[in-house]
């Protein structure tokens, strides 16, 4: 079988599994379609809040991050998880004790005032639409490899797909989908990182492997990969940095986003009671953090990779030679010179 | 029955007393231990570099999940006490 049609297999299918359980799960009523009934279990919530927020940036691009900048894009590790706190202790139980449906519902009504609601109304079009421009950016990119389509027809693809399930089931349908959309995002994810993690240093928890000792070498992981970095003429990985009042601000602005994002506010309005609200942002955070916790290793494992696949004979050889690099260094200038030359070259059907 | 049957006040104030307490450990593993003070623990190696960057990379993440964990049993207990939990 072509890797077409594996790619084509497995993308269809979890395709025909999320409508599937979207048309389960349909919404009889409109508490099931904003929210879900309110009758979802914190476990089951915090597994959807988990998928909510596992999307484009921190499932493509944050190990990338981080491996490029080291110590210094820790921010968006603890960012993106910090947040979480303030989320479960300051907005969320209040919220959900609240009762109605939305945050501009609740501003209306707390400030007596339809003016507050409306521009509750118009803060929330604008975040919303903020955030999805670069969700649907990334689910783009992410179809146009696997369906070897434009990044233009994956984002459409993906928006029809997503479409189909939200209509028919609501919140209910969606909750349900997110579900079994983290499952296959948390086994995607983690699969490789356990035995990247237990070929370099034989712990098979990344979270761990990146803190042991670097097999071949002896040396703890992280000291390795600080002289491989500095050998060649980088900053410590591990480095510090220079401006902590940055690094501060930095964190705490991802912190407060986070807290305020409304896709995942409004899940805290599925659960049927307000302990359970509290409940569930503890539950988000595990199933959140199982991703959080292996990327930093992913990425110090990658970086490290990186440099001992250029430099095989140690950083005071030779380089491998430019037509001995290894495919998907290859594949990456390929794809890049074809993105240069306008993506006329990636067009794998006939024009009809 | 009235809307305050319940001691509102001191309610109240167990509960940002909770909150508060939270926030500050919340506080001292993030910009604490991983940023600000990261050069005072420099001292104390973990894995081939130091506890502050274990606290930017892993610490800071688990003590979260702690922290809403204790938070969501405390409250819920303490919402027991006033008799103001849901049944």
């Amino acid at each position: 079988m072509s890797q077409f049609a594996i790619n084509l297999l497995f993308v269809g299918g979890s395709f025909l599994l999320y409508i599937g359980i979207a048309i389960w799960a349909k919404a009889g009523s409109t508490s099931d379609f904003y929210v879900a009934g309110g009758g979802v279990h914190p476990v089951t919530n915090g597994m959807a809040i988990g998928a909510d927020w596992m999307s484009a940036a921190s499932f493509i691009s944050m190990a990338g991050l981080i491996a490029a900048g080291g110590y210094a894009n820790s921010t968006f590790l603890m960012g993106w998880t910090g947040g979480y706190v303030l989320l479960a202790m300051l907005l969320a139980p209040y919220l959900r004790k609240f009762g109605k449906f939305t945050v501009p519902e609740f501003i209306g009504d707390r400030y007596y005032s339809p003016n507050a609601r409306l521009v509750a109304v118009i803060c929330l079009i604008v975040a919303s639409v903020t955030y999805v421009i670069g969700q649907m950016a990334g689910a783009g990119v992410a179809f146009s490899r696997f369906l070897e389509v434009e990044a233009t027809n994956g984002l459409i693809i993906a928006a029809v797909v997503v479409f189909i399930y939200a209509v028919l089931g609501g919140m209910k349908g969606i909750t349900y989908t997110q579900v079994a959309q983290y499952c296959v995002l948390i086994v995607a994810y983690t699969i490789p990182a356990v035995f990247i993690s237990l070929q370099l240093t034989g712990n098979p928890i990344p979270g761990l492997g990146m803190f042991s000792t670097h097999t071949e070498s002896g040396m703890p992981l992280l000291a390795k990969l600080n002289q491989v970095v500095t050998d060649l003429g980088f900053r410590e990985y591990t480095a510090d940095v220079d401006n902590k009042l940055n690094m501060v601000l930095f964190t705490l602005s991802l912190m407060i986003g986070t807290a305020g994002l409304p896709h995942v506010i409004i899940r805290f309005f599925t659960v049927p009671k307000v302990a359970d609200a509290r409940w569930s942002g503890g539950w988000a955070l595990v199933f959140i953090a199982l991703l959080y916790l292996t990327a930093p290793a992913v990425a110090s494992m990658a970086r490290l990779n990186l440099m001992t696949t250029i430099y095989p004979e140690g950083t005071a050889a030779q380089p491998i030679e430019y037509d001995q690099r290894p495919g998907w260094i290859a594949h990456l200038g390929r794809d890049r010179s074809d993105h240069l030359r306008g993506q006329e070259q990636r067009r794998p059907y006939p024009a009809v | 029955m009235s809307g305050h049957s319940y001691d509102a006040e001191n309610y109240w104030k167990a509960n940002l007393r909770l909150i508060f307490g939270s926030l500050i450990i919340w506080g001292l593993c993030s910009y604490g231990f991983a940023i600000l003070l990261r050069p005072m623990l420099a001292g104390i190696e973990v894995g081939g570099t130091d506890l502050g960057f274990w606290f930017a990379q892993q610490g800071s993440i688990l003590t979260f999940i702690v922290l809403i964990f204790f938070y969501a049993w405390r409250m819920n207990k303490i919402d027991e006490q006033f008799g103001v939990h849901e049944e």
